[in-house]
This record gives structure tokens, sequence and C-alpha cells, in this order.
């Protein structure tokens, strides 16, 4: 069985960002950049299945320009086999990037793929669910346990108010939350071996995809910053002000 | 000369992850009980770095001198003690063998130093021998196919927990300076050797360090590296590289005391705004700020010559006392800018100024880096 991870490029989780002057976006220039960390959790899981000998290859692919066959290498040293690179501007939409894994699923015959459950740039949370919709597979979302038995995939999610426990046949769709597993770090040696392992690169239209999107982003703009605080005589006035000002209770 | 810009950034990004999420909540706790959890020791292994700088022929990384420096400097960020305990299997444990060594030596020790199996150390100093290192006193009396080893050697780091022991001997008496002195390798457990206690030292816990006793030692003369008489050669050679490395030790110790000095200074409010708008403490920053940059310019550089084949001797030197010396400035500021704070081993900066006074002595103190420096100035003009 093969197992397709995406991994995303985004600003490294311990930047402290900012935003553009002119609020287009986020301050990328000289900014550290990693693979996303819930497709880091992803890689590792993938890997694991493979470790335990339940499945035969671990491809990764990552969407975006050049660059992002950074985070492709990185995945390799961490133990996958090979990669792909889908050449494209930087931005492609969920739907768009659901499509070209659908193509890549078709082209490399996938038995399952795993994915982050969202980005830390963009949040979106919507891959996984539009790509099992598109290809019409059973989908395990914000994942805390995957396990493998007898041509079937057990799915642990997590869920409000607690887990629920899915079994989905293959080809599947699982989407990892923060705790399915702790990445491990890649080992120099791996690191370096890394470099010998194959990068294909295929653009969107060589997958019959097109990435135009229908969304524009207007203006991108900083949270406000966090007021001070006030004191309270007693409780009686903390219960009003809950009750009238922050209309919590 | 780095040969692949990609790799050396994702090997660089991993340590500096490893530093930041594993060895630096680590740092107290290893401080207060003078030991490097085993679990960390393990992890280090596996991660390969043990043997940065072994070739890759003998199962290391083989790294470039300047690939190496990117490392030090990223270990450089936490606790000396972390960087000491696989320091000597990269550097000053391993290198005669590398450098001096036969085929068979090679084989046989180095892809257990790469892989941490073994740790290796480093004896040159002796109780009455630190700076004039040629005029060393333990002997080497070849004996059949040995060689029978006596004296005593001082403050060695690993000591307390080495496989090998890479040993500067006099084997000809008749020669009081430097070419009367050949380099072994000792294994543990050979009869004769004796540990001291481990040493207590002003900082860097954790890094152990103690006397190592030869009595009548007996080590097989093929452990001899290289040839009679040219162990100092091959010492000096070991030390030169390794100068390079505490230069780049001390430009990461810095960086590190400058970020945290300035998220205190963010942090700490006086005469009603944050310290760090007070121009004397900004003074103090930008100081250490400019002289930590000049050191890593300066370090970088030196590697990269290095790695062209050019002789960095006297370069060797100067970053070693310009690096050093200026992390103890920067250690100074960083507990001057803290104020009584920095005073209380609650804050890293108060570990740290005294766990850099250690690079301005070893590995040749600042003092003979400048006669190094001068002499070869004097040399090269004459």
């Amino acid at each position: 069985m093969k197992i397709l991870v995406a991994v995303k490029r985004v600003v490294d989780a311990n930047v402290k960002i900012r935003v553009k002057a002119d609020n287009s976006g986020v301050e990328l220039t000289n900014a550290k950049m990693a693979i996303n960390p819930f497709c880091e959790i992803a890689v590792e899981e993938a890997i694991r299945i493979k470790e335990k000998g339940q499945a035969d290859e671990v491809i990764v692919v990552s969407i975006g320009d050049k660059a992002c066959q950074e985070q492709i290498r990185t995945s390799l040293a961490l133990g996958a086999d090979r990669g792909i690179h889908v050449e494209a501007e930087d931005g492609v939409q969920p739907l768009a990037v659901a499509k070209i894994l659908k193509a890549l699923i078709d082209k490399e015959g996938i038995g399952l793929v795993l994915l982050g459950k969202q980005s830390i740039d963009s949040d979106n949370n919507q891959v996984a669910q539009m790509l099992a919709a598109l290809g019409n597979m059973p989908q395990g979302t914000f994942a805390c346990a995957v396990e493998l038995t007898d041509g079937k995939v057990k799915v642990t999610r997590e869920i409000d108010g607690g887990e629920q426990t899915v079994l989905l046949s293959l080809p599947a769709v699982i989407s990892s939350d923060l705790r399915l597993n702790e990445p491990r770090y890649a080992s120099l040696p791996n690191i370096m071996k890394a470099k010998k392992k194959p990068i294909d690169t295929v653009t969107p239209a060589d997958l019959g995809v097109n990435t135009a999107s229908g969304l524009k982003i207007i203006a991108v703009e900083p949270p406000p910053a966090r007021s001070a605080g006030v004191k309270v005589a007693d409780v009686d006035e903390l219960i009003s002000k809950l009750k009238t000002e922050a209309k919590v209770i | 000369m780095i040969r692949d810009t990609e790799t050396l950034t994702q090997l660089i990004d991993m340590v500096e992850r490893f530093v930041r999420e594993r060895l630096m909540p680590a740092e107290q706790d290893v401080a207060e009980h003078y030991r490097i959890p085993e679990d960390i020791v393990q992890e280090m292994k596996a991660l390969g770095l043990f043997g940065m700088t072994i070739p890759e022929a003998y199962g290391g990384l083989g790294l470039s001198m300047e690939e190496e420096i990117h490392v030090a400097m990223t270990l450089g960020r936490t606790s000396p003690a972390f960087r000491s305990i696989l320091g000597t299997n990269n550097g000053i444990g391993s290198a005669a063998i590398v450098f001096d060594g036969t085929e068979e030596q090679k084989q046989r020790f180095l892809p257990k130093y790469a892989s941490g199996e073994w740790v290796g150390c480093f004896c040159l100093t002796e109780p009455d021998v630190g700076s004039d290192a040629g005029a060393l006193k333990a002997t080497a009396r070849r004996d059949g196919d040995h060689y029978v080893l006596n004296g005593t050697k001082r403050f060695i780091t690993n000591g307390p927990v080495a496989d090998t022991f890479n040993v500067m001997a006099r084997t000809n008496p008749d020669i009081k300076g430097a070419r009367g002195i050949s380099a072994f390798i000792v294994e543990k457990g050979t009869p004769g050797i004796t540990l001291g206690p481990v040493d207590r030292k002003m900082g860097q816990a954790g890094s152990l360090t103690c006397d190592v006793i030869f009595e009548d030692c007996r080590v097989p003369a093929a452990n001899l590296i290289g040839r009679e008489g040219e162990g100092f050669i091959t010492a000096m050679k070991v030390l030169d590289r390794g100068r390079l490395h505490i230069a780049g030790v001390s430009v990461g110790v810095s960086e590190r005391l400058i970020d945290d000095a300035l998220a205190f200074a963010m942090s700490r409010k006086q005469f009603g705004v944050a310290i760090a708008e007070h121009q004397l403490i900004q003074a103090m920053l930008a100081d250490s700020k400019t002289e930590s940059y000049a050191a890593r310019c300066m370090v970088l550089e030196t590697a990269r010559q290095r790695d062209e084949g050019k002789n960095v001797s006297t370069e060797s030197a100067a970053c070693k006392l310009f690096a050093t010396e200026m992390v103890g400035r920067v250690a100074d500021r960083a507990v001057q800018i803290h104020g009584g704070a920095g005073y209380m081993s609650e804050y890293a900066v108060e570990r740290f100024y005294r766990d850099v006074r250690l690079f301005r002595l070893y590995e040749g103190t600042s003092q003979i880096q400048q006669l190094i420096i001068a002499r070869n100035m004097i040399r090269d003009a004459s």
C-alpha cells in the first residue's frame, strides 16, 4: 500500500509574525519557514505505519514555489521515501489543493491519504474534507489515533465533548490532530541521506487542475491588542460586570 | 565550504530545534545534579551528534570546518555541558586518529566514536604542565611490542566516562622538549589506569573532568598514533581545529546571552518604562551585539579559509582570543542588565557567566593565543 502525505510550507510556529505595512498579507521576508506542524504529525504517522510493515511506500507532496522542496526534503529526512513537488504560485486555495491531491491519488494508486487537519497560516481546515468528497472516499478528520487492521483503518477522532471512533475502508482520507503523535527529530545521517531520495516536479496543469482562485484577500490585519483589565471591588460587582458588560453569564 | 546549503540548513534547523525543545528545558536540572540525563545522551547519539566531524567513510558526517562551526554556534545556545559530552568525540578525543592514525586504527576506533558507543578523551595537560605542553613529564617506555605508560594527566574532559584515552607521553627521555613526545590511544580497562575523583568546578556543571593516572600501563605498540616523536605535532593540529570550534561555541553562547538580556530588558520596568528604553542599557545591548557579530564573521571566515586548505594557525588563535574574551564581556553585561536578578541562580545568565570563564582558559589561554599570533606575525615578516 502507498501512503500519500501532503505537507505545507508555512512560517515557523516560533516566529513572531507581523502584518505587512500595506495590509496585503503577512511579512515573509527573512521569516523562518517550516513544515506546518499538523502536516509533520501526518508524516510521522505515515512513517510509523510503514515501520510496522503496513505500508510499502510513503510519498510526500507539497504544492507551492520551488522553496517548498525544503519541506519535502525534511519529510524525506524523517523517513518518507520520495517526494512530489507540484510547482505552483503560493496561495493555492483548498479546493484546488484537494483536486491536485485527487489527481495524484488516481495517478499513483494511493491506499491512504494522511493530511494535517489545518495549516497554521490560513487555518482553513478544508482540504481533507473536500478531498474525501471529490474522491468519494471515507474520511477520519481530527485523528488522535490511527490503526490499520484487515484492509480497514480505525480512526479515533477528537470531537467536542470526547472521542469518536470510526472504521473506514480503504482508500481513505485522514487528517491529524495535535495529539496523534510526537514527531521525531530527523537524525543527522538521515538528513544527509535524504539528499539522494528522488523528488519529481509536476505542474497543476500536468494533473489537469486549474488553480485560479475565485477568492481575493482584501486586507490582513493583526488582532486588536489586549486592553488593560479593571479591578473590581467585590464579588457582586464582578458578577454584575460579567452579566452586563462581558455578557458571559 | 558548504557543500549543499539546503542540507546544511536542514541540519542546523534540526539541531536548533533539539536545543530549544530538549536541551534548554534541561539546563537547570543538569546544573543542579552535575550530570546530563542518560536519556538525553542517548538521544544525542541517535541523532548522530557524536559523529559530526568523523569522516563519512567511518560512519560520521564528515562536516567541513564551516559546517561544524554552524553546528557549534547552534549548540552554544545552551549549557556548554551538553556540547562537552559530545565535544571530545567530534574534536580532541578523535582528531588525532583522524589526522595521523593508521587505516587499522581508523577502522577500529572512528565508527565507535561516530555512533557514540565509545567516548574518547584527550590527555595532554598534567599537574605541572599546562601552557608549556612541550615540557610534559608522562613517559612511555618501549618494552617489546608494548609501551609502558607512567604519569598523571589533569582536568581531562570526559575522563570519568571515557572509553579511550588519547595520551601524549614522552618516548624519548633524552629530548626534553616537544620532539620527545608521542601520541597513544589507550583503551579503558587496560591495567594501570586509575581515575581521580570528578573535579568540582566554578561552572559548566555536568561537564565531567578528572585526573587520569597511568601506572605501568602496558599499551600495544600498534596503538601509537603516527610516528614516535611526532605526538606533539599531532596534538597541536588537534588543538588548532579545537580553537576554532571553541570560538564558534563562544559566539553561540554570546547570542544566547544577548537574547536573554534583551528579553529581560524589554520586560523589566524601572522609572516607568522598560529598561530597554534607557540609553545606558541600550549601549550595553548594542556593544554586545556588535562584538558578537564581529566574532561570528571572524570565525566563519577563518573556517572557510581552513576548508580551502589555507594555514589558519594565526587566524584560529585570533578567533579563539577574540571570541572567548568577547563572550566574557557579553556575559558580564548580561548580568549587569539583569541587575540584582542576574546574580540569582534562577536566571540562566548567572550560570552562563560562570560557564564562559573556562573558554578563556582551555585549549590554550588567551595569553598563549597572543603568543601564537605575535610569534607567527614576526616569523612571517622575518
